[in-house]
């Protein structure tokens, strides 16, 4: 009955892509792979669990999260120790138990959570730019059966973006993949 | 013990042997004439090189219990060196009767002029004293021998049964089993390393040494890895996203030594008190302060650096070269632990240091040798392990590209 909503044609301009849908988590990560190595490059996969390889099989190896982690931990490593230096050293310097002003075995554990602190914030706010969250629209949603992606189906979509998308052959090989389904997903 | 089949580990493993006997008898040999020559430097080389290969032994130990109670595909790459490591425990027993025949060029605490003119030493002497010193050492390795006899007979029934109730056997001797580990490998450490320096004491100072123990014990099994890897069947097995799980492994050890050791400085260093501050006095004069650093940068922030990089830990010629980088500090861990006890005021090299654990590892690794090839490299009925097969299958059909 969904399905039927979707007879009428979509304006080749107003096609955000072509959908297939899956019924396991396996038939998804080989349709995946396969559309990958059919030169097909702007492409989604949704599920509504982790699928293990499922990135790598979309050819997405690698994303800037690590460093940005990374940098994240350095500045505030350095700027947690720079400031019990600059506290401790240069704007107030107290004698404590005899110990050296700059004494830097008491200030590994300030540095350590302000490393700690620093990489979360740069982890949650560098993922949220690089995955372009919050979204408050996306054309998938404008597919009706796309609501099973939050229970027990997966979905492949190719977009019309694509330099290969052709929606005559791009659907034939979707087909190819013996999804269950495909529909059309209007922008 | 019933005379099992012989595996072919292939050439490698066979050169391997031959060639770490010929080492271990040469070196033990050396070591032999420092016997004659001064005695007392003997014992404390040879405690150094007991340390090293017994940490690898009873780390084996620890982290084969942790892979039966966690599963995952990461232990059964090593499960069996880990468990022919283990069975090296009777080896590593008869290994520690010269130490207990030393404890007098060792151990200030079994002088008893030494213990009459200090106060806190007479009060430690209830469990500081030679004869219960003497006595404990069987306990520990009678402890130890016993859990290892039952790990191993429960795995070597799975290389032909698959009966469930075995898994459950491994799992409830594990838990229990690293709790008795912690127990009594803090009587050990603190018998063999910590009352080197009797006056001191940190209630922490066990904990890092087991710690240090356990990440032996996995760098140990990944070094040997290599040799292994090629091998059916476990070369179905290496798939890279395992050994990333044994990189990672390596770096959480890393890390809690870590952690344990930066600890205990600021806790002593902050308190600054008699008893404890020599500890850290002794390892800043000359020569021990820069094997501190040394220990800093190459037993932590070198290794912590390179084991952040994922494609490092996917390779097993970089995560094999870590390894081996580890394992020298881990010796060189060893001699910090052991030597600032008997050159207080600064580094002084001495051969015999350095050969004692070439020579005890050569003798350690021949016969760890004849072990691995007692057993199939994977206990090929355990019922977890077509789950691990179904991962990796899953895992390889996105890794194509």
């Amino acid at each position: 009955m969904l399905t039927d909503l979707q007879s009428y044609p979509i304006r080749r301009d107003r096609l955000h892509g072509l959908m297939a849908e899956f019924e396991t988590p396996e038939q998804l990560l080989t349709a995946t792979e396969r559309t990958h190595r059919e030169g097909y490059r702007q492409i989604d996969a949704y599920s509504p669990l982790p699928v293990e390889g499922l990135a790598e099989a979309m050819g997405i190896h690698h994303n800037a999260m690590p460093a940005i982690v990374f940098v994240g931990g350095l500045l505030g490593a350095l700027g947690g120790y720079g400031l019990q230096y600059w506290v401790s050293v240069m704007a107030y310097p107290l004698n404590i138990g005899g110990k050296p002003l700059h004494s830097w075995v008491a200030f590994i554990p300030v540095t350590f959570e302000m490393m700690v602190l620093s990489a979360s914030i740069f982890a949650v706010v560098g993922m949220l730019a690089l995955n372009g969250l919050p979204q408050p629209y996306h054309p998938v949603f404008n597919a009706p059966r796309f609501v099973l992606a939050t229970n027990n189906r997966f979905f492949l979509c190719i977009e019309a973006g694509d330099p290969l998308f052709d929606p005559d052959e791009t659907r034939q090989f979707l087909q190819s993949l013996s999804p269950r389904g495909i529909e059309e997903v209007e922008k | 013990m019933i005379p099992a089949a012989i595996h072919d580990l292939g050439p490698g493993m066979d050169r391997l042997q031959r060639i770490a006997l010929v080492v271990g008898i040469a070196g033990l040999a050396l070591c032999g004439l420092e016997l004659v020559r001064d005695p007392a430097q003997f014992q404390r080389s040879y405690l150094i090189g007991f340390l090293l290969w017994c940490g690898v032994m009873v780390g084996s130990m620890a982290m084969l219990m942790l892979h039966h109670l966690a599963g995952g595909g990461w232990g059964y790459l090593i499960r069996r060196p880990l468990e022919a490591a283990m069975r090296t425990w009777p080896l590593v027993a008869l290994m520690v009767v010269p130490i207990l025949f030393g404890t007098r060029a060792l151990f200030p605490w079994a002088d008893p002029a030494v213990v009459a003119s200090s106060e806190a030493l007479r009060h430690k002497q209830v469990m500081l004293n030679v004869p219960a010193f003497i006595a404990r050492a069987p306990i520990y390795f009678l402890i130890w021998g016993v859990m290892i006899t039952l790990l191993n007979r429960w795995s070597g029934r799975q290389d032909s049964s698959s009966d469930p109730s075995l898994v459950r056997k491994l799992q409830n001797l594990s838990g229990p089993g690293l709790v008795i580990f912690a127990l009594s490998g803090t009587f050990a450490a603190t018998d063999w390393v910590m009352s080197l320096e009797p006056e001191w004491f940190s209630s922490v100072f066990p904990g890092i040494v087991l710690i240090g123990w356990a990440l032996s014990g996995i760098v140990f099994a990944i070094l040997v890895l290599p040799l292994l890897i090629n091998l059916p069947p476990l070369r179905d097995l290496a798939a890279p996203k395992y050994l990333n799980d044994l990189g990672n492994m390596m770096f959480t050890f890393l890390l809690v030594w870590a952690y344990l050791q930066v600890g205990q400085l600021i806790i002593i260093w902050s308190g600054n008190i008699t008893e404890e501050i020599p500890f850290y006095l002794r390892r800043m004069t000359p020569g021990w302060e820069q094997i501190t650093v040394l220990l800093a940068v190459f037993h932590f922030f070198v290794p912590f650096v390179l084991l952040l990089q994922r494609n490092l830990k996917r390779r097993i010629e970089w995560l094999w070269k870590m390894a081996a980088l580890l394992f020298v500090l881990r010796l060189v861990n060893m001699v910090w632990d052991v030597g600032p006890a008997f050159d207080p005021t600064g580094f002084r090299f001495h051969w015999a240091d350095w050969v004692a654990p070439v020579g005890i590892g050569g003798v350690w690794v021949a016969f760890f040798v004849r072990q691995l090839k007692r057993r199939p490299l994977l206990p090929l009925e355990d019922p977890r392990l077509p789950l691990v097969y179904e991962r990796i299958e899953l895992h390889r059909v996105g890794d194509v590209n």
